[in-house]
């Protein structure tokens, strides 16, 4: 499990392994999730990160749902970083 | 792991497989149950492979819904390639079928179920009962997630044969002695960097299709055609690369699919005028006329000035006509699309469309064993020893100038388990690796260390965007002489700009910015291919449409091409027309 450093050499660090988690085996949750990451990761709280480390650790079907808006996170945290994801798509 | 070679670590296996989508984990899966010893190498997490998009199914001759046999899957599947795919491997192909659903259950495949309890199957274009007849219903599905639920299967199987699966490493290229043996390959770890040798007595390669050729597609980010690149790299050639689908109406710049189900609803397409013009184009079948058939007539809407929006470079899907009741319950997939992806509700506004690079027809050229095969000598082809190649990266060929619906999970089934069975012959024969002499690593590293110039130059961003767009313009849907050796120019222009780019991040830990530009070598190699293939080949067959040779040709050009990347030579072999044991499928006209 990934630590979350307030200091920023481990912010681009984090960074860089989660921008290569965004590619995945569909088109779809390709362009939802590197544009969110590209936009949006550095605002980011430290608890948002983590729920979006997690939210990523889910299968490609699953995120799929989750960011067509079809199925909810049950953890709030990662509920409100899909609806950012959304939002920005 | 040893540290023997200069300084940079070693491993050895029996077997290395480059990809861990279907085709890899098939094959791999076989070697280990063989008690083999076998390595992964995947670039992104396994499960993460482009085979979990593939949604519609595996087509088998169960004959659980309608009557069906495997020769009548073969005669679709020769027709449907437009003569171009290989009988013996076609016919191999469809009689292993039926067992290997069975095997795909018994592996844990969830394939839904008739009330009977046999397995499910769903009716697909291109399929017929009889040899031409009734529509057949041959597509076995696990619901809309049968690629996942294959991906998923195979990957806890071969946890559990003890398949050494290394996650997140991008091979570079391939390893050959001086007499072609191919030694394994040289691949990088994204995490932390660093290069490490995979020495192998076989390799196979499972690297998937190469859809990121086009801007718009439908393929992951992934797809990126790194098998082809290094096979390009290593002196073999690629096959039959001029053959690329496209689906007709795919979400304008942005590529993610807009089924058929949206026209056959009752929704049509329209140009800048508001005119429906695929009344022009086929009076008939309107809308509802053949995949390539749609996609020419947009592709030259947009290329004769009628393209809606600024740029003039689409045209618009409209599906406002229709009751809103029939959007919402029949087409809720579509709708989610249109909205996430198009910022539009379909129940309102018509969605913007374009043509959508789909899947790759062409590949390395192997036998039906999966075999990596050249010709010699202008004589026969051979086999490269130690290579082998499956699923879209591979060209068998089954799928030939057109791929079926259903055929390509099949596809990387069949021949991912042949390949193992072939491998562990090899094994069989083959007690000892083969040295790995210092001057094989070198060659690998130095294209490796070309990344660590530095100083100002072109991005990998901008020149892979200025490529996809080169692509898209010149060798899309709508090809004509002058138009491809234009774009062709173009492509080389590309490959010179190239020498000229240069990383800005040049950080260890999973910089993404050297694995795109390593990529982008893959793609444009693979672009200059396809391009110089395209531009050869006087007559319209399958998916490769020639405006200006409007027909088949099987006079001239019922053959296979080979193109090289020394000289970009171009050469031809014969399609296998003789099946293993029933009657050839002679040409005839490709009628629907």
């Amino acid at each position: 499990m990934a630590t979350f450093e307030q200091n920023p050499e481990a912010s681009d660090a984090q960074r860089a392994r989660l921008a290569w988690q965004c590619r995945r085996g569909m088109k779809e949750l390709d362009l939802l999730l590197q544009s969110f990451l590209d936009a949006l990761f550095d605002g980011l709280s430290q608890n948002e990160r983590r729920a979006f480390d997690l939210l990523l650790r889910y299968p490609d079907p699953v995120l799929l749902e989750y960011l067509m808006g079809r199925m909810v996170p049950v953890d709030r945290e990662m509920a409100d970083v899909v609806l950012k994801i959304r939002r920005n798509g | 792991m040893s540290h023997a070679n200069y300084g940079i670590a070693k491993h050895r296996f029996d077997t290395l497989v480059i990809g861990a989508g279907g085709g890899g984990l098939r094959a791999a899966l076989q070697l280990a149950q063989a008690e083999a010893t076998v390595a992964v190498v995947s670039k992104v997490f396994p499960t993460r492979s482009h085979t979990v998009a593939a949604q519609g199914g595996m087509n088998a001759a169960l004959a659980n819904v309608s009557p069906d046999n495997w020769h009548w899957h073969m005669y679709d599947t020769v027709k449907g390639s437009d003569y171009l795919g290989d009988q013996d491997a076609i016919e191999y192909m469809c009689r292993a079928a039926s067992r290997l659903v069975i095997e795909l259950e018994h592996m844990g495949v969830p394939f839904s179920r008739l009330d009977n309890g046999k397995i499910y199957q769903r009716p697909f274009g291109g399929q017929s009962q009889n040899f031409g007849g009734a529509q057949a219903a041959r597509t076995c599905a696990a619901a809309d997630r049968t690629g996942h639920a294959i991906l998923h299967s195979l990957y806890q199987q071969n946890i559990r044969a003890k398949t050494h699966f290394f996650d997140e490493f991008f091979a570079v290229d391939l390893l050959l002695d001086d007499e072609g043996y191919v030694l394994g390959a040289l691949v990088l770890e994204i995490e932390t960097g660093e290069p490490l040798i995979i020495e192998a007595k076989t390799t196979l390669l499972a690297t998937g299709g190469v859809g990121q050729l086009f801007r718009t597609n439908t393929n992951a980010a992934i797809n990126t055609g790194d098998g082809m690149g290094m096979a390009l790299r290593a002196g073999i050639p690629v096959q039959d690369m001029e053959f690329f689908q496209f689906h007709p109406t795919g979400i304008a710049g942005k590529g993610m699919l807009m089924s058929e189900g949206a026209r056959g609803e009752g929704g049509y397409l329209i140009n800048k005028d508001g005119e429906r013009f695929m009344e022009r184009y086929a009076p008939q079948a309107k809308d509802l006329a053949s995949r390539d058939v749609v996609s020419r007539a947009i592709a030259t809407e947009v290329r004769e000035g009628r393209g809606c929006g600024e740029k003039g470079d689409y045209v618009l899907l409209k599906l406002d006509h229709l009751d809103p009741e029939v959007i919402m319950k029949r087409l809720p997939g579509i709708r989610d699309m249109a909205m996430t992806f198009a910022h539009v509700d379909p129940i309102d506004k018509p969605i913007p469309v374009f043509p959508t690079a789909h899947y790759t027809m062409g590949g390395i050229p192997t036998d039906r064993f999966g075999q990596v095969v050249v010709p010699v000598n202008q004589g026969a082809a051979e086999p490269v020893p130690g290579l082998y190649a499956v699923g879209e990266c591979a060209c068998v060929s089954v799928h030939g100038a057109n791929r079926l619906g259903g055929n390509s999970l099949l596809d990387i089934v069949v021949f991912g388990r042949a390949a193992g069975n072939k491998i562990t012959e090899y094994l069989g024969e083959s007690r000892y690796h083969r040295p790995m002499g210092r001057q094989y690593v070198d060659k690998a590293l130095g294209h490796l260390a070309r990344w660590d110039k530095r100083g100002k130059g072109e991005s990998v961003g901008a020149l892979r965007d200025a490529l996809q767009r080169t692509m898209e313009h010149y060798c899309g849907v709508f090809r004509i002489e002058n138009v491809l050796a234009e774009g062709l120019a173009k492509v080389l222009e590309i490959e010179k700009r190239l020498e000229d780019v240069r990383l800005q991040d040049h950080s260890k830990i999973f910089n993404t910015a050297r694995i795109e530009a390593l990529e982008l070598e893959n793609l444009v190699s693979l672009a200059v291919a396809t391009v110089t293939s395209a531009l050869a080949r006087q007559e319209s067959r399958g998916a490769h449409t020639r405006i200006d040779y409007p027909d088949r040709d099987d006079e001239r050009w019922l053959k296979h091409t080979l193109f090289y990347r020394e000289g970009r030579r171009l050469d031809y072999k014969p399609v296998t027309t003789k099946p293993l044991t029933v009657d050839s499928f002679p040409p005839k006209p490709r009628v629907y």
